[in-house]
């Protein structure tokens, strides 16, 4: 069954129409990338199933719970938004990791806070708290972050900034991931480690939908690719097969533009 | 005579630091509120406030200081009750003048805090008050030390506009001296402000210095 169904997404800014009906699923464990030039609109439907934007139509399921229902007009309980948004995590291209907080701090404040709202919390603060150290120390360690657990953002490279906020967000247990260009804020010479993560989630049968245009990376971690152009998917298929032979013509120029 | 100097002008500087510590615990927080009402979604308010703050910055503060003194008796008949009424009127005018003041630095503070960083509290899961005082103020601070130092360094000089409805503040007592032939008790109260001022300075020095450990 599929963990995401996306059902046509629509969505204007003002006059303009960004996404037109976009509708795509997954499988849970498998990796979708979205590629497409710029002003194609996958960044808007990456925002819209983050909540990030409110989609003007269409229907988001995620594991089986209607996420977001543009037929439904009804005011939104913010808790029940709150509680819906933790089951996606999302990875920014600017990273968005907290400037006053180290490492550590980065990857705890927002779990820590989750925790406080659960019944047993007083009672087992301490076991709680411990626990929740102890899972992001993991996390970090898996990410190669465990020298820096105290150091500030500034203190770290873009490459080991990103790192930090992929573990940020792995640290809510999200049922999908999705990565908003996570290597174009940064040097050519770091995108290799984020990619490099990536590959590594991806053996770990995490569920990851990846905005990027890094092609030689969509083609090598994705299953399927989503090929966007002017607010709809133009194409879209297995990875492999999309990339190496390309059936509309519009992928084609894409492609070619960008192997020039 | 320096004795008797010092001890009437150190007795008017208490006015000055009493008004200065009031305004400024007053100020504070309610110039965060007023941020809130300029920066609000709901049209109305935000264009009440805007005026409200537009009028007391475009107005002298001297100018507000004779109105909260004389227009609730004037117009409506009514005493500022006290034992110090003078001084209350003042501790008004200021508090009303200086959240306007501070209102908009805290807004300049609060718009240059990067979009994203509201969107990473959201997609965390934080509630946006979690991710306002978690998140947000800190950098906030951060950022409105050095407009604020200097407001508040105005403050303890502006203090003395307070002498126009007759708070007998260090001016108005090193006036008295010269009154009397002795002029060199009116310079000497800058030295007041000065050593006030200085110690503001290592204040806030040490402010900037404990938030340099990171960058926002």
């Amino acid at each position: 069954m599929a963990i995401l169904e996306v059902k046509d997404i629509k969505k204007s800014f003002g006059k303009t129409e960004v996404l037109k009906g976009v509708s795509f699923s997954l499988n849970e464990g498998e990796v979708l990338s979205i590629i497409g030039s710029s002003g194609s609109g996958k960044t808007t439907l990456l925002r819209c199933i983050n909540f990030l934007e409110t989609a003007d139509s269409g229907l988001i399921t995620v594991d089986g719970d209607v996420i977001f229902d543009g037929a439904d007009k009804s005011k939104k309980n913010a808790k029940e938004t709150r509680e819906k948004q933790l089951k996606i995590g999302l990875v920014f291209q600017q990273f968005n990791l907290f400037p006053q907080y180290n490492v550590l701090d980065n990857v705890t404040l927002a779990v820590k806070l989750q925790a406080k709202e659960r019944p047993d919390y007083k009672q087992n603060k301490k076991q709680i708290l411990a626990e929740i150290e102890e899972k992001a120390l993991k996390l970090l360690a898996d990410m190669g972050l465990s020298e820096k657990i105290h150091n500030y953002p500034c203190e770290l490279s873009g490459g080991q900034q990103q790192r930090v906020s992929i573990a940020r967000a792995m640290a809510l247990e999200p049922k999908i991931l999705f990565f908003d260009e996570p290597t174009s804020a940064l040097d050519p010479e770091l995108t290799g480690e984020i990619l490099k993560v990536i590959r590594e989630l991806a053996k770990t049968n995490m569920t990851m939908v990846i905005v990027t245009h890094e092609m030689t990376f969509a083609k090598e971690v994705s299953d399927y690719i989503v090929f966007m152009d002017n607010g709809v998917i133009a194409e879209e298929g297995k990875a492999q097969e999309l990339i190496s032979n390309p059936k509309t013509e519009r992928l084609q120029a894409f492609l070619s533009k960008i192997s020039d | 005579m320096f004795s008797v100097v010092n001890k009437e002008l150190l007795e008017g500087f208490l006015y000055n630091v009493e008004l200065f510590t009031i305004t400024l615990l007053l100020s504070l927080p309610l110039g965060l509120i007023v941020a809130f009402g300029s920066m609000s979604k709901f049209a109305p308010l935000k264009v009440l406030t805007r005026g409200f703050v537009w009028a007391i910055r475009g107005t002298p503060l001297m100018l507000q200081l004779f109105v909260v003194m004389y227009m609730p008796g004037l117009v409506f008949g009514w005493q500022i009750p006290g034992s110090n009424p003078r001084m209350t009127a003042a501790v008004i005018a200021f508090v009303i003048n200086y959240s306007c003041y501070f209102s908009e630095i805290y807004r300049g503070g609060i718009e240059s805090i990067p979009k994203g960083q509201y969107e990473a509290g959201q997609v965390l899961g934080m509630t946006k008050t979690q991710t306002f005082f978690r998140v947000v103020l800190l950098q906030v601070v951060k950022n409105i030390v050095p407009p604020m130092s200097n407001e508040i360094m105005t403050l303890i000089k502006d203090t003395s506009l307070s002498n126009v409805i007759a708070v007998t503040e260090i001016i108005m007592a090193a006036n008295a001296f010269s009154g009397k032939g002795l002029i060199w008790p009116l310079f000497y109260t800058g030295i007041f402000f000065l050593l006030f001022c200085g110690i503001l300075t290592i204040v806030f020095n040490k402010i900037e210095k404990k938030l340099d450990y990171f960058k926002s």
